[in-house]
């Protein structure tokens, strides 16, 4: 059914649909609004036999999921930024048990300075923990992949992390189709475990492993995240067939044909890019767009397929690895190993920045003409960082840098003004 | 097989022999059909209270609630001992998830519980939970999770093995901690050895405080009052705390042979209060039998050896003695006094 709604409510109801039996709840912004509709689905009854546990920190909510998926029931829970580090040593818990969690994470960005905007510093810092990450480009995208992460965490049994952008996705109103029920049900099976806690067959689960099969074990978490690269597409096809939509799958090529410059993004930008990359085609010019709409697993051979004909590639990630540059850049390096392409790291949107059509024209074009930097910032306001540098060079005790920085900005200002 | 009707002074001493009590009031442990949760071949060492306390618990347990039992463990000495790759020692459904969060894992557990009773059209789950740790997963590290399950009352009963310190990491001061101890965080040496005085924290009080419906301590030294306490929890439902008292041959310098005697001093002292509560409220007190000195305690461990030597420290003996004396009076551990610490709750939850 058509509904215009916000994202958050979107995903609530989606989840709904996929039957979840135990939800944990923390607030953090801005998760907030997909957890307080299902608390209010739950009591309403319109989730039938769930429970809906209100924990006192996102590492009690990461936990209780890993008790009560153990225990084999469908379990959701959801966070974002400051809440996905405070659950940290739960979450690589979770798949290193194997236990098949789904976990929305409202990308935002990591403090300090603490920052409740949008950026995907929350989820890559999380790339290494062994969950599925995919990452939805719209709000019809976020609904149609909790229904797919059900199903693909149950499959594998391995934990599946929904990444969608704070804010932009959550918190914006947009034409949504929600299924039914029955497409839901034909298209989701109930949960059936590969472990469970059962009085009537008794396991040990979560036993210590020393350096005799630990190499093993480990290596058996990468197998099936190498298993999730097969499953994923199949997933998305087979949910295609059920919805009648295109959703999820490993990457998403837009305008790629012939196109000498490829754009690489995660996420809701993706958006904006196509549309400039719709701009900059009526101009003639020979460029296009890669989704990725699977992060963990890589999709290493379906970028280097995609990518086969593009000359140079644009990384834009809304994430840094402080020290070094790109965190999505250095994987897509990495697909394309031995090719002779050049690639450049544009690192945008850092907390809730907007990444304009003009800024993305403006780098687009200078990627073009090779003469982008290999990595760059965009629209860095080069005016503040020069002055704090500056100040740090000159100053032993420069002070508090957020502080600093927002006085230079109340400064400028009111210079302006 | 019939029994034969006892006499009161035999049931009243520590040397009755099963075969003469009642069916009922037999222990778990002299059943031949005890389900040995925790079998043998783990590697806990030679007199450990820990194994010993977790498998009295656990079996009392697994008999209370007709087998349909879900263990979760915290990361610690039982843990560890209880499952060396590739073997296990533990017969019931278990878990081990993390260091810090074994009472929130047991919340999921138990929540799954329900969502299964439900479907299945019946009121209440079959299936029961326990959470179990040492005192560093306990009053430290899972305390967050510990008092936020306690707080929702949620269906769990939370046990804590008491050791008074991280032994599972080579005896580091936890805040079990008895002042004075020497640990490898807290040495003997300087002017102030050992553990400092006046920090510490008592978690039953403080479970007691959240108003839930069922706390107690006990000890390894009484197997009945321990499984009398173990089936009472299993009777109930909501958040519910059993803290046992389990010494530690390796952390405390004891002797292996003397785990026992060790856990029955700190009672009789008064070191160690033995009681229950109900939704706040002290509702039974294990009574001192014969009062015994402190000294009698700290003399057979040698993380309180510095206190003796050739030069005794009289006055933190002293502070020591004052400590027990006080419990006696607080929680009124001789003759008929009364305990006088509590949190009376109007309102049950
Ligand atoms: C987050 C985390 N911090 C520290 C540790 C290291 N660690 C493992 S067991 C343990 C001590 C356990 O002490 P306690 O809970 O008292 O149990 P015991 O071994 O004494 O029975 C520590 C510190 C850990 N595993 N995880
Ligand atoms: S160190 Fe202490 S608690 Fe750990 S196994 Fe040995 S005796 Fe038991
Ligand atoms: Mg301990």
């Amino acid at each position: 059914m058509l509904k215009q709604c916000e994202g958050s409510h979107a995903v609530a109801e989606a989840v709904a649909l996929s039957r979840p039996e135990v939800i944990c709840a923390y607030p953090i912004s801005p998760q907030t609004h997909i957890v307080e509709g299902l608390g209010e689905m739950v009591k309403a009854g319109d989730i039938k036999n769930c429970e809906y546990i209100n924990v006192e920190s996102e590492f009690a909510a990461m936990s209780v999921a890993i008790g009560s998926s153990a225990a084999g029931a469908r379990t959701y829970t959801a966070t974002a930024s400051q809440g996905l580090l405070f659950m940290v040593e739960a979450v690589y818990n979770a798949s290193g048990l194997g236990l098949p969690i789904v976990m929305t994470v409202a990308n935002r960005a990591i403090g300090a300075p603490i920052n409740i905007w949008n950026d995907h510093s929350d989820s890559m810092s999380q790339r290494d923990c062994g969950w599925i990450q995919i990452f939805a480009e719209t709000n019809q995208e976020a609904a149609d992949l909790h229904i797919q992460a059900f199903k693909l965490a149950e499959e594998l049994s391995l934990p599946v992390m929904v990444c969608m952008d704070g804010f932009i996705l959550t918190h914006a109103y947009e034409r949504v189709d929600i299924p039914t029920q029955e497409q839901v049900d034909k298209f989701l099976p109930p949960y059936s475990p590969r472990q469970v806690l059962d009085p009537a067959a008794p396991v040990s689960i979560g036993a210590m492993v020393g350096p005799e099969a630990f190499s093993e074990v480990r290596y058996l978490a990468h197998a099936k995240q190498m298993q999730a690269l097969e499953l994923i597409p199949k997933i998305a096809s087979e949910f295609q067939e059920i919805f009648g939509r295109d959703s999820g799958g490993l990457v998403r090529p837009y305008m790629l044909e012939d196109a000498e410059t490829v754009v690489i993004a995660l996420g809701s930008v993706l958006g904006t890019i196509k549309d400039t990359i719709d701009e900059m085609r009526a101009d003639g010019i020979s460029i296009g767009v890669l989704g990725i709409n699977s992060f963990r697993p890589f999709p290493v051979s379906a970028i280097r397929r995609a990518l086969s004909h593009a000359k140079r590639i644009v990384v834009l990630e809304k994430s840094l690895a402080v020290g070094i540059g790109g965190i999505v850049a250095t994987d897509v390096r990495m697909a394309l190993d031995g090719l002779d392409k050049r690639i450049y790291t544009v690192v945008a949107g850092l907390g809730g920045r907007n990444i304009t059509r003009s800024s993305l024209h403006r780098v687009f074009r200078m990627a073009m003409h090779d003469q982008l930097e290999a990595l760059h910032f965009l629209d860095l306001e080069w005016s503040i960082v020069n002055k704090e540098l500056d100040r740090e060079r000159t100053t032993r005790r420069s002070g508090p840098i957020a502080e600093n920085i927002l006085r230079d900005l109340g400064q400028t200002k009111s210079n302006v003004g | 097989m019939g029994h034969q009707d006892v006499k009161f002074y035999q049931t009243g001493t520590f040397t009755v022999g099963n075969r003469l009590l009642p069916p009922e009031q037999r222990s778990v442990q002299s059943e031949i059909e005890r389900t040995n949760s925790l079998n043998c071949g783990h590697r806990a060492c030679q007199g450990c209270g820990e194994a010993l306390g977790a498998r009295y618990a656990i079996d009392a347990a697994m008999r209370a609630t007709n087998n349909q039992l879900v263990a979760v463990n915290a990361t610690g000495c039982l843990e560890v001992f209880s499952t060396p790759y590739p073997e296990t020692s533990w017969q019931i459904p278990w878990i081990h998830s993390l260091f810090g969060n074994a009472a929130a894992v047991a919340t999921g557990v138990a929540a799954a519980a329900k969502v299964r009773a439900r479907k299945a059209g019946q009121q209440l789950p079959e299936v029961r939970v326990i959470a179990q740790g040492g005192d560093g997963g306990t009053t430290d590290i899972g305390f967050g999770c510990l008092s936020g399950m306690f707080e929702r009352n949620d269906d769990v009963l939370y046990i804590c093995y008491d050791n008074q310190a991280y032994m599972n990491t080579g005896v580091q001061r936890s805040s079990a901690t008895p002042p004075a101890a020497r640990t490898a965080t807290t040495m003997p040496v300087g002017e102030h050895p050992g553990n400092d005085w006046g920090q510490g924290k008592n978690v039953p009080l403080i479970a007691m405080a959240h108003g839930i419906p069922y706390v107690a301590t006990a000890s390894v030294s009484d197997l009945r009052d321990l499984e009398y306490k173990v089936k009472k929890a299993m009777s109930m439902r909501g958040a519910r705390y059993i803290h046992i008292f389990v010494p530690c041959p390796l952390g405390w310098g004891s002797a292996s042979h003397d785990t026992i005697k060790l856990a029955r001093l700190a009672k009789e002292t008064g070191l160690f209060p033995v009681f229950e509560a109900e939704y706040g409220e002290v509702t039974n007190v294990s009574k001192i039998r014969q009062k015994q000195p402190v000294e009698a305690y700290l003399r057979l461990q040698r993380r309180f050896a510095h206190l003796f030597g050739k030069k005794p420290q009289v006055e933190l003996i002293a502070r020591f003695q004052a400590m027990a004396d006080q419990n006696i009076h607080k929680f009124g551990l001789l003759g008929n006094d009364k305990a006088v610490v509590g949190f009376p709750d109007s309102e049950h939850k």
